[in-house]
């Protein structure tokens, strides 16, 4: 073995060797994507109000208290991020219910105890067809339901014009279809101490709220002057139960009823203990995957690697006999250090990922042909099996290089400005492109000179 | 070096037919993606995705009926096994996917939602920008490596491979109405990847039988290096072809469009790779000789 070969024979087995020890063993050391290990990916837009504009502060504000409602839901390992001026990364994975957590992260939860100054009738359910015997009797139910609605709707209007000209009051409804004229705000958020899911003794589930030193003075008060009155508990803008005052209340603590689940109670209280939102949000991109999905992705992944990986193997020995098992054998280096570099460079495993390994085990073995059809050329050409060896390998070079350098350029734009998945995609693409070119130019020429200078490669003992 | 003008295939001979022929297909494309245009996903497009499963095998036409019902009639279901669904919504609204849902959860108590997405129209008006820019950056890098490596011909024809080679591809997603997704900016960027490597280790040949040019002649020059290397064009796109094949058929419904896309282009990057760029530098140094 001449001194080069050795030399490449060690950095071929050092670069293996670190390889097995960063990826063995497998398990749990490569990130999952959440497209495969399930859960919530949402993305946020911020938007600011007239009184309450859009500063640095107060998106640094809606990440804290976004990752405190996060936190509290008991979400493992979630990602909360700003992403350019106005927007936030949620990601939550393995989020079973990714309506609910929407739902939580998504929600102002301004909290307002308010005065009822009037309060119209819950509006009736529509009628359905089905409810009915003939279509005359529908008929007559769906006309009696839009004199309702049309007296509710003038009602609405009066108490709209009513709200404008006193000040500090508004209009709001509830899920029933209620309207409120609403007095000004006795007691706010800002004075809550706790807030907690409870069950009252009817055993329905509750929100307990207990206010700080002066929450608790306001509360009094407003209780003291209500007793026989309604007073409105508004979530959001929105009524969520307006009781009627049985007794004064002292000691800074209150009830909210509505038709809770459990869940609901809970994230309400969760929402309240955080705060409100700084600022308002929309929802602009929300993607949520299942575990299960997830799980199946994996699999149908790993299936049709494998078989790709297969068929890739069995037909570069079939067409290329003892070469092909050289071959074979980079490509399984080619995908070791592909794994090595995804969990070093602790990339993400994205579905697209997957496709872009099952992509490269195709394109890895394209060095490999390469050099085969130059050293099958150079022998054809009279040249002895080993400088057959040497200038085949030297001429594949030159065009190995200059085929993946334009893939990595691309590969490189991608990822620049590609995003979650496609990132994975391109990383992987890249990476893939890295790996390959060093088995290639390394490990296939380390098998060939073992093989040559034992003589076994009978496709160069044939002459033309 | 002792080799002859000798080739088996006389590729040149039927260039002009292959420029016809890949006209043709530019035309038909183009063609399709003006008048029909691409189904847009709602990557790009904003709206609303479900995925589900149902615990025993559904109709797609009684999915249809129940969404009509809640007024979501322009849906569009696709079924991907006999009890899952994908099924997409225009409309961007939470509400629109909540009725949905209730709906089917009313009439088959054991669906369950594998997935869902929701976009609004402003990212997939960003994604649609981002995506030009980045084809735009890529084809400039590699039209600068290529113009340093080789000369500036090689370089325009590489990108007019790639250019044909995409845009095909994009007429077939156009003309079967396959839905274009985020995925599809990485398959048609992977295929121009693979599209140039397979015209560089053509017009690499041509670099380096350049000296021969006065005894073979343009014809013979393009010939000969096309036919070096044709065993490797056929067998890497074999290689390439199998895995993601194999992907297409087992990898699951998710990225059967993503893996349709990298078939067509490694069908037209194979052929491209072997008529494009050199029928049109044949062409082009035949009319215009320049010394190298």
């Amino acid at each position: 073995m001449l001194r080069k070969d050795r030399w490449r024979l060690t950095l071929v087995a050092v670069v293996v060797i670190a390889a097995l020890v960063s990826v063995f063993p497998i398990k749990g050391r490569i990130h999952l994507g959440l497209d495969l290990k399930g859960g919530a990916h949402i993305v946020l837009q911020a938007k600011g109000t007239d009184e309450n504009p859009l500063t640095g502060d107060s998106v640094e504000r809606l990440l804290a208290v976004l990752r405190n409602r996060v936190d509290q839901y008991g979400v493992s390992e979630p990602l909360i991020q700003r992403e350019g001026q106005d927007r936030v990364i949620v990601d939550l994975p393995g989020v079973e219910n990714p309506e609910q957590a929407l739902e939580l992260i998504g929600k102002t939860a301004l909290l307002e105890f308010r005065q009822v100054l009037q309060a119209t009738s819950a509006l009736p359910p529509k009628a359905q067809r089905e409810n009915y015997d003939s279509d005359e009797e529908y008929q007559a139910a769906v006309s009696r339901w839009n004199e309702v609605k049309a007296d509710r709707d003038e009602l609405e209007s009066r108490l709209r014009s009513e709200a404008s000209s006193e000040s500090g009051a508004v209009v709001g409804s509830d899920e029933a279809g209620r309207i409120y004229l609403l007095g000004p705000v006795y007691v706010g958020g800002k004075d809550l101490k706790d807030a907690k899911a409870t069950y009252d003794n009817l055993g329905r589930p509750v929100v307990s709220l207990e206010f700080n030193d002066d929450g608790a003075k306001l509360f009094d008060s407003a209780t003291a002057e209500n007793v026989g009155n309604q007073i409105a508990i508004v979530l959001d803008g929105t009524v969520v139960s307006a009781p009627v005052v049985q007794e004064r209340i002292s000691g800074g603590a209150a009830q909210i009823s509505g038709r809770f689940t459990p869940e609901e109670a809970r994230n309400l209280a969760i929402m309240l203990r955080a705060g409100a939102l700084p600022v308002p949000v929309d929802v602009l991109e929300n993607r949520s995957v299942g575990p299960t999905l997830g799980a199946d992705s994996i699999n149908s992944g790993l299936k049709a690697g494998l078989i790709g990986c297969a068929l890739v193997i069995l037909f570069m020995l079939l067409y290329y006999r003892i070469l092909g098992i050289a071959a074979d054998i980079a490509l399984s280096v080619t995908i070791l250090i592909l794994f090595a570099l995804l969990i070093s460079f602790k990339a993400t495993l994205t579905l697209p990922g997957i496709a872009g390994i099952i992509l490269t085990i195709g394109m890895a073995v394209d060095g490999n042909i390469l050099i085969f059809e130059r050293i099958k050329e150079e022998y054809r050409d009279g040249k002895t099996p080993f400088a057959s060896l040497d200038s085949g390998f030297k001429k594949a070079f030159k065009t190995i290089l200059d085929a993946n350098v334009t893939t990595l350029i691309a590969a490189a734009v991608l990822y620049y400005f590609g995003s979650g998945p496609i990132r994975g995609f391109a990383l992987t693409l890249a990476f893939g492109i890295v790996a390959s070119v060093f088995s290639a130019v390394l490990v296939t020429r380390v098998l060939l000179q073992v093989m040559v200078s034992h003589n076994s490669i009978p496709s160069l003992a044939r002459r033309k | 070096m002792n080799k002859t003008a000798e080739y088996r295939f006389d590729f040149m001979a039927f260039r002009k037919k292959a420029m016809v022929l890949s006209m043709v297909l530019l035309l038909v494309s183009l063609g399709s993606l003006f008048s029909r245009g691409l189904n847009l996903g709602i990557d790009f497009t904003g709206g609303n995705l479900v995925q589900l499963e149902f615990g025993s095998p559904v109709e797609v036409g009684e999915v249809r009926d129940v969404l009509a019902g809640v007024g979501q009639d322009k849906a569009v279901i696709q079924a991907y096994s006999d009890k899952g669904v994908i099924i997409r919504m225009k409309a961007d609204e939470e509400d629109a996917r909540r009725d949905v849902l209730n709906a089917l959860k009313a009439k088959y108590d054991s669906v369950q939602v594998l997935r869902f997405e929701k976009v609004g129209p402003v990212v997939g008006d960003q994604l649609r920008k981002e995506a030009f820019i980045a084809l735009g950056l890529a084809l400039v890098g590699i039209l600068i490596y290529i113009t340093v490596r080789f000369q500036f011909r090689f370089a325009v024809v590489s990108v007019l491979a790639l250019l044909h080679d995409s845009i095909i591809t994009l007429g077939i997603f156009s003309i079967m109405g396959r839905e274009i997704s985020v995925t599809f900016i990485a398959a048609i960027l992977t295929i121009v990847g693979y599209s140039l490597n397979d015209t560089i280790v053509v017009l690499d040949r041509v670099r380096e039988n350049w000296k021969h040019l006065r005894g073979w002649g343009i014809d013979g020059l393009f010939n000969v290096s096309v036919n070096q290397t044709l065993s490797r064009t056929i067998n890497t796109s074999l290689t390439t072809f199998l895995p993601v094949l194999a992907f297409y058929i087992w990898g699951g419904p998710v990225l059967s469009n993503f893996s349709f896309a990298l078939m067509v282009g490694i069908v037209v990057g194979t052929y491209s790779s072997i008529y494009v760029a050199s029928s049109i530098l044949d062409e082009w140094f035949t009319k215009s000789p320049v010394k190298h």
